[in-house]
């Protein structure tokens, strides 16, 4: 069952993948990182529960807050780099 | 007793927050705009994750386990409508518009 | 609401939540813990990050009422844009509407707009003052939005913070 939920995931972050080089904006691709994101935290969860292993957990708790911290920080240096060619 | 049945609950969560994600993905490559596209995230960071998470706490019990999982849920929930905000306003702010449909049939 | 501005309250706090993540109760990491605590209260407060934000919402009663509404509404807004994405009969309408925030708080308009995005099918995409600009999937979801429950609902549950 574990393995079911697991593959369901993996092609779910394919199809994200499949966005994430569509584009077409950079806004879609940072959208398609941030879920891949979620679901690889969901990912490392499930797979820590298929093997016994609940130390996964901390991993998967710690991800959570690196892949929102990304997400922003992406925007951030798009932004920012945006203001600066506005005022060049 | 009780146990199968908390055992049965655990995968239909599974399985169903996993068909979730799914959706979610799915709706991410069909919707035809970027804003349409962050309500497919939505489903993904909400139901999705919220069920899976809800049926590994059935299966890790009244344990360690189910208070990190609580905390992953949490973080999640607070973290994902801000990231998505994030992303609609930056979006916006750089003069991405929305395809917008005004028929009145709707 | 918890005050953490205090420092001795923030490490307590801090500790507490690595006692819980931790799991291993022996004298060494206990030890390193402490350290832990302390130097990231002390970082925090060279940032000058200790400030107003640094609350701790109790989840009183009336506060969980709110938030199991809001998983129902939640769940209710899914399974419609799960069938908008399955089913290709189904048609989207997307649109920008405008709604207006009654909460006297600062703390009640970010759980508004929190709420918004969190139900799918509805996202806010700019705050200015008490105006927002929110995405909207569909008619249905703008309609249900502008009926204004949801803003009511925030405004009530504000006053319980």
């Amino acid at each position: 069952m574990y393995a079911i939920a697991t593959i369901l995931i993996l092609v779910a972050i394919a199809v994200g993948l499949v966005r994430a080089f569509r584009g077409p904006t950079l806004f879609d691709r940072v959208m398609a990182g941030n879920m891949i994101g979620t679901l690889t935290v969901l990912l490392v969860a499930v797979l820590g529960f298929m093997n016994g292993r609940p130390e996964f957990l901390d991993i998967a708790l710690v991800y959570v807050l690196i892949s929102f911290i990304s997400t922003i920080a992406v925007l951030r240096v798009y932004v920012s780099r945006h203001d600066h060619a506005d005022t060049d | 007793m009780l146990d199968i049945l908390l055992d049965i609950l655990s995968w239909i969560l599974l399985l169903g927050g996993a068909l979730f994600l799914l959706t979610g993905a799915i709706g991410v490559l069909r919707f035809p705009d970027f804003y349409s596209r962050l309500h497919a995230v939505s489903v993904c960071d909400t139901l999705g994750a919220g069920m899976v998470l809800l049926g590994l706490m059935l299966q890790g019990g009244l344990t360690l386990v189910t208070v990190k999982l609580m905390l992953i849920f949490y973080f999640m929930v607070f973290s994902g409508p801000t990231a998505v905000h994030a992303l609609a306003e930056a979006a916006q702010v750089s003069g991405l518009d929305p395809v917008e449909d005004d028929r009145e049939d709707g | 609401m918890i005050n953490l501005k205090h420092p001795f309250n923030l490490s307590l706090f801090l500790f507490a939540v690595w006692l819980l993540l931790s799991g291993h109760y022996t004298p060494l990491l206990l030890t390193l813990g402490l350290l832990s605590t302390l130097l990231v209260v002390f970082i925090a407060a060279r940032a000058e990050l200790i400030d107003h934000e640094m609350q701790l919402v109790l989840i009183k009663p009336g506060v969980l009422l709110y938030w199991v509404w809001l998983g129902g509404e939640i769940v209710k807004a899914n399974i419609d844009v799960c069938r908008r994405i399955l089913d290709p009969r189904l048609p989207i309408s997307p649109r920008m509407i405008r709604v207006r925030a009654t909460q006297k708080s600062e703390l009640g308009r970010v759980t508004y707009a929190n709420s918004i995005t969190l139900v799918p099918g509805t996202v806010t995409v700019s705050v200015e003052g008490d105006r927002f600009t929110v995405h909207a999937l569909t008619r249905e979801a703008a309609d249900d939005l502008e009926g204004g429950e949801l803003n009511r609902r925030v405004r009530d549950v504000e006053q319980r913070f």
